[in-house]
């Protein structure tokens, strides 16, 4: 993330709030456009020498950022600040990411022109709907006397122990599940069941069970997460190419080298397809869950400036929980790509 | 048929029958469907030709085929005569119903690292380089970390891929793809080496520049070669010798060798020369009546 994370000086400036989304995704966008092509040569003839992709992550050096803890939460996120030797190296790229970080806000400043105007032309009831530019201010205050702060840890806290957990326990049981096909297929009805049943209808039965404290919470987390990574490992196991296991086999290999070596790499991609759903299931979970029971967390916030009327302050804390969620789901992706990049840029 | 009295076959096939039974077969093919069993334990083909869903039936019946150490032998055969189960039967991936299937004199009983394989769909490992390739079979007899490295080196130089270490599958051509797979098989040292239809997925050109390199490779290591093809110009050029099978059940219709040993070394371009064109001719009229009699009963198969 770091190397990566140094172009966003140059992005936020036209995209701000998404300074972690962005720049990961325009450093590894960048190789389709610029790299040597997969078919250098259909004559086949080797180049003696060999023609280097080019790296596709600019050169962090005389870019510094500075790690602010509140900027990974803020929608004002990462500042940073620009080497002046380094600005012409950069000029050329300059234009290229401006011009990207241009299409890529355009839809949200859209949005959000349109939030602020909407209720100042009367067009929604300003009561219901503030301007966005209340609401900025309500999360402002908000951000200043600690509340958004100790909420978000709250739920922060929440969703990633039962996210962690749930990638802990279902991957590990998931590639279990997939390689022994007797134990695929006795479970499977029950996988069936517990997939297709709405984890949030089991909320009241987790609060009956384990009480309206953390433990009901981060249990109903750790479910809903559950299912997406067992099911996607599962398949991620069962799907391996075919021809992999045929060569693996004719090579003799044993079951757990041809685990180690053949099957786990080759199932990260899907595992990882997984692991994304249920970032954003721990957060969509949690936030319903601490609706029903809970004196802390953003769900909480939300809710209970509904109750008190506190309507731009209620939309302060769904902004918080979008953009929480957008930089989760940017970090899993940071993490896939880092993972999987042995893969086509285009999925197959 | 044609036994060669001469050497000592390295390769020997003796009144081999495969026969895919019913059962089995469906059982088979919903497993595959489902889940890993069937492509781990079998072939990674359906089992059952399109043509009799319902029926089990005989891929081989009555393979005799004697191979000589060090010899390039090309077996041809129309499509669903069963010479990929012949190789699987001899790469140890699939048991025989009958007869048996000779290696050193030995017979099969699993798969080994003493023969190597390259598959049509070269089967690389798409999350390593192609030194990483290379290096998977070395892993597997447990060559240390350094030789390993070295070793790869060298047979990626071997097949023409010096300079293309560090790249991904997806950053290679078809071609390199498949040197990079060949490298692999030959790395660990197998005395024989399968080739399942290997070029089949190329582009004519570049499919003629690894047939020559295939050769020169041959050559330079002295392995024993079974080369699986359809194609018949392939097998002409490459071979020493060419199987002709029979269509269903796939059985040795002729062995034909090519005596065209001291013209490879002379010609300029081999394929337009009157012997290629002959042996061509010879395989082709071999094989021309399989194929009808293959769609006849195709056909018929579908009739009934």
């Amino acid at each position: 993330m770091s190397p990566v994370s140094a172009t966003s000086p140059l992005s936020t400036g036209k995209a701000p709030g998404k300074a972690t989304g962005k720049p990961t995704r325009k450093a590894t966008g960048k190789p389709p456009g610029t790299a040597v092509g997969p078919e250098p040569a259909e004559r086949d003839v080797p180049a003696p020498g060999p023609v280097r992709q080019p790296d596709p992550v600019p050169d962090p050096g005389p870019v510094s950022v500075q790690k602010d803890p509140e900027a990974a939460e803020g929608p004002e996120a990462a500042t940073g600040r620009l080497a002046p030797g380094a600005a012409a190296r950069f000029a050329g790229a300059a234009v290229s990411l401006l011009y990207r970080g241009f299409t890529r806000s355009v839809a949200v400043t859209a949005l959000l022109a349109v939030w602020e105007a909407a209720p100042r032309l009367g067009l929604v009831d300003a009561t219901f709907l503030p301007p966005f530019s209340e609401v900025a201010l309500a999360w402002w205050e908000l951000a200043l006397d600690g509340q958004l702060a100790d909420n978000t840890a709250a739920s922060l806290t929440r969703s990633l122990s039962g996210f962690g957990l749930a990638v802990l326990a279902a991957v590990p049981l998931g590639l279990l599940i997939g390689w022994y096909r007797p134990l695929a297929e006795l479970l499977n009805p029950l996988l069936e069941v517990f997939r297709n049943t709405a984890a949030l209808a089991l909320l009241p039965v987790f609060v009956l069970l384990l009480g309206i404290g953390e433990t009901s919470k981060i249990s109903i987390v750790f479910y809903a997460c559950a299912w997406p990574i067992l099911l996607n490992t599962i398949s991620a196991v069962r799907t391996v190419d075919p021809t992999l296991l045929r060569l693996a086999r004719s090579m003799d290999l044993s079951a757990p080298r041809l685990f180690q070596k053949v099957i786990l790499p080759a199932s990260v991609p899907t595992v990882f397809t997984g692991i994304r759903l249920a970032g954003a299931v721990s957060i969509l979970v949690l936030v319903a869950a601490e609706m029903i029971g809970a004196k802390a967390g953003l769900g909480y916030l939300i809710n209970a400036s509904q109750y008190n009327f506190a309507i731009p302050q209620m939309y302060a804390g769904i902004v918080t929980i979008s953009v929480i969620g957008v930089v989760f789901n940017g970090l899993l992706v940071a993490l896939e790509r880092r993972l999987t990049s042995w893969r086509l840029p285009p999925t197959h | 048929m044609t036994e060669d009295t001469t050497r000592p076959a390295k390769i020997l096939f003796e009144g081999v029958r495969k026969d895919f039974p019913v059962r089995d077969a469906a059982l088979a093919r919903r497993r595959g469907r489902r889940g890993l069993r069937r492509p781990l334990a079998g072939t990674g083909r359906p089992p059952v030709p399109r043509a009799h869903p319902a029926a089990g039936f005989t891929a081989l019946d009555g393979v005799d085929l004697a191979i000589p150490a060090g010899e390039f032998t090309v077996v041809v055969g129309p499509s669903g005569c069963g010479k990929s189960t012949l190789l699987d039967l001899l790469a140890g991936l699939t048991r025989p119903t009958g007869g048996r299937i000779l290696l050193d004199g030995r017979p099969v009983t699993g798969p080994g690292l003493d023969r190597g394989i390259v598959f049509q769909q070269y089967a690389l490992l798409p999350w390593r380089t192609a030194q990483g390739n290379v290096e998977f079979g070395l892993e597997a007899i447990g060559v240390p970390r350094r030789e390993r490295a070295d070793r790869a080196r060298a047979y990626l130089d071997l097949v023409g891929l010096t300079g293309f270490e560090d790249r991904h599958p997806h950053e290679l051509s078809g071609g390199m793809r498949q040197r990079v797979a060949i490298a692999r098989s030959l790395a660990y040292d197998p005395d024989v080496l399968l080739m399942d239809e290997p070029f089949a997925a190329l582009d004519a050109q570049t499919r003629e520049s690894l047939q020559d390199e295939l050769l020169r490779i041959w050559r330079r290591t002295g392995k024993t070669i079974l080369f699986i093809t359809h194609g018949i110009e392939e097998a002409v050029y490459l071979g020493q010798r060419v199987a002709v099978m029979t269509s269903r059940p796939g059985r040795i219709k002729r062995v034909v060798p090519i005596g065209l040993g001291e013209q490879r070394a002379t010609a300029d371009d081999l394929r337009s020369s009157p012997e290629f064109a002959r042996y061509r001719h010879e395989i082709w009229s071999l094989l021309h009546d399989e194929v009808s009699r293959a769609q006849q009963e195709e056909k018929e198969g579908v009739a009934v």
